[in-house]
């Protein structure tokens, strides 16, 4: 980590413009636009800033699985991939259910100075879906916000009191939204592949089926639902009717549920083994329409990282689980550049998770957070895992030539991330 | 290019074979079945060569057949049985395979629980490897002697039609043969309770019903799957009982059926759950014969993927 106390970036440019300009930030703030260079200088080579990216759906794996990935790790890799601010999710061992862990978290993180932890808490006990945690005293520690991913809430009186509760201290509750009992041992997708593979299915309906239920709750109780890592064509439908009818809710789609379906399982290759499973291709494209209609609220990488030889085992055994935050931005540009747009992927990145967490909307302006990050848009390069800072060293698009790579990520005014 | 230039180096399952190559394949098996009549049951075709069957699931008489089939033609045979065990301990399918094929083994004879096992093997060893059971994904030898006992009987696949009954969604065989038999010209009819019959297995040549007297109306083979206990203890049927009326093969169901229609059943069976004693011991009864097919049918196999162009 590299630390100045004022900072120039010159020949920058900010999205769709093709002016070089050079920002000056001073004590972790932008001091402006175009000043006279003052303290370290820093050459941007032409590429284009953005505020950094926002994770909102983060496996770092700390305390407990450091063999999977650890705070350092996690948190360098996040800022490697451009992002300044990961929140990270409560199923480690222990579970994150006790603001002292909250706090030793973000204690740590701040002092490795990679991008910024903002750890969520589990909404239960233990992630046991049944007694509340102590919610107050979590949010006061700087759980940013609630939720039992890892496990679904089975028990829906659990999540009506959860959202109430957490409503009233101004949180958000994210869920991951499976029936346990539809999804049962499945592996990958129902349907036709799985059928042919032989393979567990984990029907679409488990997902619909759930979600539909949290969004009586969260009508019923007028608290502030997320849903994670939304799959199919047909949940993105009832979100989207919600939505119109005024219920609280958000949800947020993964880049690898757009760029992959159930297809890939015929390699019965477990690093495409994620929950919710990869789907078919008609749910990829209505996803990718909702990004595009505002009716998919943010992204989310959902980074999970687990180590090589558990990928390794078979597919009825592997743990689920993609990790791929190092690459997040690049995979979103190469593939949906055209179709996107710069700005609507970088909103996508930043703005909209932040309004979906309740946090103040990031800019580049003069007297805000230096949290920015330079995108080199035209470069390709291929994806390495010899570069990953990530412990998981690999991922589905290892060889694949990709641009749009993160060369700084700067985060509280300091250095978190320089490419070579 | 001939239909037979590009040989498949393992048999996970059909995908890589044409028709032609797996009727060569069965072809051969006659002249496997000539060498199991000879008072010395044994030609030097794999001398020197070692087979190594490696079994992380059960399966005595799979394993004995394969093995029985290797030796037969003069292979060394080694036997690792890891069982479910060692993977729980954190063994994985590479770790056990690339020691294994250390030891300089010829060819790999795999039956694991999870589907894509073989697949898994194939990729770490880069031997031969025949899949002998994958969970439900594929069981290709099986299909192969339930094909080459049915072309014994009729002398031919092409046009004919095999109901298989019972519990589809779970079975390896059947989705082997609902891959084998339309490659080679048969019809498949797949039946069972819709619990139990998963609607996108309907293929080309494979249709699907629940009414098992359609099933077996123009069949000339019908085929029982083995329901266990543990289909009805996760809910798929109200008890075995109640399966049993409906679907059991029984000399009162085969009374819909073409009077030269032939029982076949993938073993080990369930008497009196998914097939009557009356019937798997009756004259239609080709069940020990499809044992017998399947020795032949493996040397074959072992054969082609290790020396032969069948």
């Amino acid at each position: 980590m590299t630390q100045h106390s004022t900072l120039t970036i010159t020949n920058i440019r900010r999205p769709n413009s093709d002016t070089s300009e050079s920002l000056t930030i001073e004590n972790g703030l932008i001091k402006g636009w175009n000043l006279p260079e003052e303290g370290q200088t820093l050459d941007g080579n032409g590429a284009t800033i953005v505020p950094a990216f926002i994770e909102p759906h983060a496996h770092l794996r700390e305390p407990g699985q450091e063999q999977k990935e650890d705070l350092a790790s996690g948190l360098a890799a996040a800022a490697a991939g451009g992002y300044g601010t990961v929140v990270s999710m409560p199923n480690t061992a222990p579970v994150v259910d006790d603001p002292a862990i909250v706090r030793a978290l973000i204690d740590k993180a701040a002092a490795l100075g990679f991008a910024r932890l903002r750890p969520a808490a589990a909404l239960t006990r233990g992630q046991d879906g049944e007694q509340l945690a102590e919610l107050a005293l979590l949010a006061e520690a700087g759980a940013a916000v609630f939720t039992d991913d890892g496990r679904t809430n089975e028990n829906a009186r659990t999540l009506r009191l959860g959202l109430e509760y957490a409503h009233s201290l101004g949180k958000v509750v994210s869920v991951h939204a499976e029936d346990a009992g539809l999804r049962a041992g499945g592996v990958m997708n129902e349907g036709p592949v799985s059928e042919a593979l032989g393979l567990p299915g984990n029907p679409a309906a488990a997902e619909t089926a759930h979600i539909a239920r949290d969004i009586e709750i969260c009508r019923m109780t007028g608290g502030r639902l997320h849903i994670q890592h939304l799959s199919t064509a047909r949940a993105l439908e009832l979100v989207k009717a919600a939505k119109t009818q005024g219920v609280n809710i958000t949800c947020e789609v993964c880049p690898h549920h757009l760029l992959l379906t159930d297809e890939a399982l015929r390699s019965f290759d477990a690093v495409y083994k994620v929950a919710p499973p990869l789907r078919t291709q008609s749910d990829a494209q209505a996803l990718l329409a909702g990004l595009k209609d505002g009716s998919v609220d943010c992204l989310a990488t959902d980074h999970a990282p687990h180590t090589r030889a558990e990928k390794e085992l078979d597919l009825l055994q592997a743990p689920s689980g993609i990790a791929y935050i190092e690459i997040a931005f690049p995979l979103l540009w190469t593939n949906f550049g055209a179709e996107l747009g710069l700005q609507k992927i970088v909103e996508l990145l930043t703005t909209d998770v932040a309004r979906v967490l309740g946090w103040p909307v990031p800019s580049l302006e003069a007297g805000q957070p230096a949290d920015f990050t330079l995108l080199d848009l035209e470069t390709v390069r291929p994806v390495d895992p010899a570069t990953f800072k990530s412990k998981a060293k690999f991922n589905p698009w290892v060889g694949q030539d990709l641009k749009g790579w993160p060369m700084l990520t700067v985060v509280d005014g300091q250095v978190a991330f320089e490419r070579a | 290019m001939n239909a037979l230039s590009s040989k498949p180096k393992h048999l996970l399952d059909f995908q890589d074979w044409s028709a032609e190559r797996l009727n060569a394949l069965l072809d051969n098996a006659d002249t496997m079945m000539q060498v199991l009549d000879r008072p010395v049951k044994k030609v030097p075709a794999l001398q020197g060569l070692t087979v190594c069957t490696v079994f992380f699931e059960n399966s005595t008489r799979t394993r004995v057949s394969f093995e029985l089939a290797a030796r037969r033609m003069s292979a060394d045979v080694v036997s690792f049985a890891a069982g479910a065990s060692s993977v729980n301990k954190g063994e994985s399918i590479r770790d056990t395979i690339e020691v294994l094929t250390a030891y300089k083994v010829d060819a790999f004879v795999v039956r694991h629980q999870a589907a894509g096992a073989a697949h898994l093997v194939a990729r770490y060893s880069g031997k031969p490897v025949i899949n002998a059971g994958d969970g439900r994904r594929a069981h290709p030898t099986q299909a192969l002697l339930d094909a080459y006992t049915i072309r014994r009987e009729f002398g031919t696949l092409e046009g004919k039609t095999v109901a298989i009954i019972g519990d589809v969604r779970h079975s390896r065989v059947a989705r082997s043969n609902a891959e084998l038999l339309p490659k080679l010209g048969a019809k498949v009819i797949l039946c069972g309770p819709a619990t139990l019959l998963p609607r996108e297995l309907a293929a080309e040549g494979v249709t699907l019903t629940t009414d098992p007297r359609e099933a077996v109306r123009n069949a000339d083979a019908v085929m029982a799957l083995r329901l266990q206990q543990e289909r009805m203890d996760a809910g798929y049927v109200g008890s075995l009982q109640d399966y049993a009326r409906v679907y059991q093969v029984n000399e009162d169901l085969l009374a819909f059926a073409p009077n030269e229609a032939v029982v076949l059943h993938p073993g080990p069976m369930n008497r009196d759950v998914e097939i009557s004693s009356e019937t798997a011991d009756g004259p239609r009864s080709r069940i020990l014969a499809q044992v017998e097919n399947g020795q032949a049918v493996r040397m074959s196999t072992l054969y082609h993927l290790l020396v032969g162009r069948a």
